[in-house]
C-alpha cells in the first residue's frame, strides 16, 4: 500500500526531531551540506542511477541553478522564491537541451560520461570570465534573514527548509519509480535495445529523466547560494558538486529512492571522523570518498541499501525455513 | 590585430606543445583501444608522475631528461600493478564500472598527492627553460624543441613496438578479438596490463620532458585529462595517428585561441571542439567505429 513511501517518512522525521535534541551548530552546518548534497545526488540518481545514463557533469545543473538564482536577485532584485522557481525551470531546460544534443547523437556509457563533463567545464570556464557572474570573484548575495528572502539566521530553521526539498525530492522519486514512466527508465538502463524494440519511446524518456533531473540538481544549487549567500565559478560548476552527487548514490545503493540520502550521510560521516583522527591534512575525506567507491564497486555494487536488502532476504528466510 | 610573424610563432609554439600532448593522448588512446576503456585516472597518473621528476630532481639533484630512465621503468610498473590488481579485479567486466573506478582512482591520487605535498605549485629551476634556438624570424624554447622531438621519438617507437614486436602482436591479437587471443594462448590479463603499464610509462616519459618548462601541483591532472580526452576524441578513441595529428591540432588551437581571447578564455576553444565532435563525428577524424 504505502510502496516505499514508509521509510522517506521515517527517515524525514527522525531528521526533522533532531532540533529536539541537540542545539549544536556544528551538526546543524554538516547536516545542512549532507541534505544540499542529497538533494542534488537525487537529480543524478534520477537520470544515472534509474536511467543508468551516468553523468560526470552534474555540476553544469548545480551551477545554473545557484547562478540564476543569484543572478535574479542581486541584479534584478527578483524575490528568493520567485528566483528559486527560475533557477528550476532554467536546470530543466539545461537538461532538455544537452540531453537532446548528445541522446539524439546517440552518446551512451564514457562518451555520455565525458560530454557532460566538458559542458560543465565550459560553463565554469565562461562564468569565470563572464561579468554578469562576477567574473572569478564570484556573487555575494545580500544578508537579510526573513522567510520572504529565503535566509534565515536560525540554522535548525535552515535545515529543516533543506529537509522539506530533500523530503519533496524523495516523494518525487518514489513516485517516479512507481509509475509506468520509471519502469521504462529502467528497461532503457537494462536494454536500450530490447525497450526500444518493446515499443519504448526511449529518447523521450531520456529526456523526461534528464529534464527533471536538472531540475532537482538545480534547487540543490538554489539552496548552496541561500545558505552561503556567496557563489563562484569553481564552486558552482567546479567537479567537486558533479562527483558529490555521483558518490552518494553510489554508496547509498544507485537506484534506489533512499540511496543518495544514505550515501551522502555515510560519505560525510566517514569524511568527519578521518578529519577527527588525522587533523587538517588537505584532501584526506576525498581519499576516504574514492577508496569507499572502489570497495563498493568491487564488492556491493547495490550500495548499502543492497548490503541491507541480502542482509534482510537471508534474515527473513531463516526465520521462514 | 596581430601582425603574421606573433601568429605564425604562436601556430609553431602550439605545434610543440601539441606534441607533448600527443604523447600525454597516446597512452589514453592505446588503454581504449585495447582495453576499451576510459582511464579517467590519466590526468592524476600525470600529475604523479610529473612530482616523481620533480622529487627527483628536488631531493637528489637528477636532471628531469635522466630521469626518464628511473620514472618510465617505475610508471610501466604502476601501470601493471594497477591494472593487474585492482582495476581489473574491481570491475567485474563492466566498462561502466571500470570508469567509475578510474575515477575513484584519480580522486585518490590527485588528493594523496594533496596531503603529502600540500597545494603549491612547483618547478624545476633551470637555465635550460630559458634558452632559445634563432630560426629566422622566431625565436623558439629550446626545452619544448627538446620535448616535441622527444615525444615524436616516443611515438615512433611506440608504433614499432606494436608493429614489429611480438608483444605488439599479442597486444593488438587482444584488441581485435579476446576470446580468439586467449584460445590461441595469449593471456590476456597479463596483455591487459601490459597495456595500462605502456599507456602509464608514456605518461612517465611526458612528465620528463614537461617539467623543464612546466609546473606541477595537486590539480595539474585535471587541465591534462580534458586536453588529452579532447586530443583522442578528435584523433579517434584507439587511433595511434590519431592521437598524434589530434595533439597537434589541439595545441595549435589552444596557443592560437590563447592568443586571441585571452589566457582565461582561450581554454573555450578546447571544450567547444570537444562537444562538437563527441556530438557530430563521435568517430573522431581517424577512427574507425565508436
Amino acid at each position: 500500500m504505502m510502496r516505499g513511501y514508509f521509510w522517506i517518512i521515517v527517515i524525514t522525521l527522525l531528521i526533522a526531531a533532531t532540533p529536539l535534541l541537540t542545539s549544536s551548530n556544528t551538526f546543524f552546518n554538516f547536516t545542512v551540506v549532507v541534505l544540499i548534497i542529497a538533494l542534488a545526488a537525487q537529480g543524478w540518481n534520477l537520470l544515472g542511477g534509474i536511467g543508468g545514463q551516468t553523468s560526470f557533469g552534474h555540476a553544469m545543473f548545480f551551477g545554473i541553478g545557484a547562478y540564476t538564482a543569484s543572478m535574479l536577485q542581486t541584479h534584478l532584485g527578483v524575490n528568493a522564491w520567485i528566483a528559486l522557481i527560475a533557477a528550476i525551470a532554467a536546470g530543466s531546460l539545461a537538461g532538455l537541451i544537452v540531453g537532446f544534443l548528445s541522446f539524439r547523437a546517440g552518446l551512451r556509457g564514457s562518451y555520455f560520461a565525458l560530454v557532460t563533463l566538458a559542458f560543465a567545464e565550459l560553463l565554469r570556464v565562461l562564468a569565470n570570465a563572464s561579468e554578469w557572474t562576477g567574473g572569478a570573484s564570484g556573487l555575494l548575495l545580500k544578508l537579510e534573514p526573513s522567510l520572504a528572502n529565503m535566509q534565515f539566521s536560525s540554522r535548525p530553521t535552515f535545515m529543516l527548509l533543506a529537509l522539506a526539498f530533500v523530503f519533496i525530492s524523495l516523494v518525487i522519486t518514489q513516485h517516479i519509480v512507481n509509475s509506468r514512466f520509471g519502469a521504462h527508465l529502467v528497461a532503457v538502463r537494462e536494454n536500450e535495445d530490447a525497450a526500444k524494440a518493446l515499443g519504448v519511446d526511449v529518447l523521450t524518456v531520456k529526456l523526461k529523466a534528464i529534464s527533471l533531473s536538472g531540475a532537482m540538481t538545480a534547487a540543490a544549487g538554489v539552496l548552496y547560494v541561500q545558505y552561503f549567500l556567496y557563489i563562484d565559478a569553481a564552486i558552482a560548476f567546479g567537479i567537486w558538486i558533479s562527483i558529490e552527487a555521483l558518490l552518494a548514490p553510489m554508496v547509498g545503493g544507485r537506484g534506489r529512492v533512499l540511496g543518495p540520502l544514505i550515501g551522502a550521510f555515510t560519505l560525510h560521516g566517514l569524511g568527519e571522523i578521518t578529519k577527527s583522527f588525522a587533523g587538517r591534512v588537505p584532501g584526506i575525506d576525498l581519499m576516504v570518498f574514492a577508496v569507499v567507491l572502489i570497495i563498493v564497486i568491487a564488492f556491493a555494487s547495490a550500495g548499502i541499501l543492497g548490503l541491507l536488502k541480502k542482509l534482510s532476504d537471508r534474515f527473513a528466510a531463516k526465520g521462514g525455513a | 590585430m596581430f601582425s603574421p610573424i606573433i601568429i605564425i610563432e604562436a601556430m609553431i609554439n602550439g605545434l610543440l606543445t601539441g606534441a607533448i600532448y600527443a604523447l600525454v593522448a597516446l597512452g589514453l588512446t592505446l588503454v581504449y583501444g585495447v582495453l576499451h576503456i576510459i582511464n579517467f585516472a590519466h590526468g592524476a597518473t600525470l600529475a604523479a608522475a610529473m612530482f616523481a621528476v620533480w622529487g627527483l630532481n628536488a631531493g637528489f639533484g637528477i636532471d628531469p631528461y635522466v630521469a626518464i630512465v628511473i620514472v618510465t621503468p617505475v610508471f610501466f610498473a604502476l601501470g601493471y600493478g594497477l591494472q593487474r590488481f585492482v582495476i581489473g579485479p574491481a570491475a567485474h567486466g563492466d566498462d561502466g564500472n571500470i570508469l567509475l573506478i578510474t575515477l575513484g582512482l584519480s580522486i585518490l591520487i590527485e588528493n594523496a598527492l594533496l596531503a603529502s605535498f600540500g597545494s603549491d605549485t612547483r618547478s624545476i629551476p633551470s637555465d635550460f627553460a630559458f634558452s632559445v634556438v634563432e630560426a629566422g624570424p622566431f625565436l623558439l624554447s629550446s626545452a619544448k624543441l627538446v620535448g616535441a622531438v622527444g615525444s615524436l621519438v616516443v611515438a615512433i617507437l611506440f608504433w614499432l613496438l606494436m608493429t614489429r614486436t611480438d608483444t605488439g602482436k599479442a597486444i593488438r591479437a587482444v584488441a581485435r578479438e579476446k576470446l580468439g587471443a586467449r584460445l590461441v594462448g595469449i593471456n590476456v590479463g597479463h596483455v591487459y596490463a601490459v597495456t595500462f603499464g605502456l599507456g602509464c610509462a608514456a605518461l612517465g616519459v611526458a612528465a620528463c620532458l614537461l617539467m623543464p618548462t612546466f609546473y606541477v601541483n595537486p590539480r595539474i591532472g585535471g587541465a591534462f585529462v580534458n586536453i588529452a580526452f579532447t586530443v583522442v576524441v578528435l584523433g579517434g578513441m584507439g587511433s595511434v595517428p590519431g592521437a598524434v595529428a589530434g595533439g597537434l591540432i589541439i595545441g595549435v588551437v589552444e596557443s592560437v585561441s590563447g592568443l586571441l581571447l585571452g589566457e582565461s578564455l582561450g581554454q573555450i576553444g578546447i571544450f567547444i571542439i570537444f562537444i562538437l565532435v563527441l556530438l557530430l563525428r563521435p568517430t573522431g577524424l581517424f577512427g574507425a567505429r565508436v
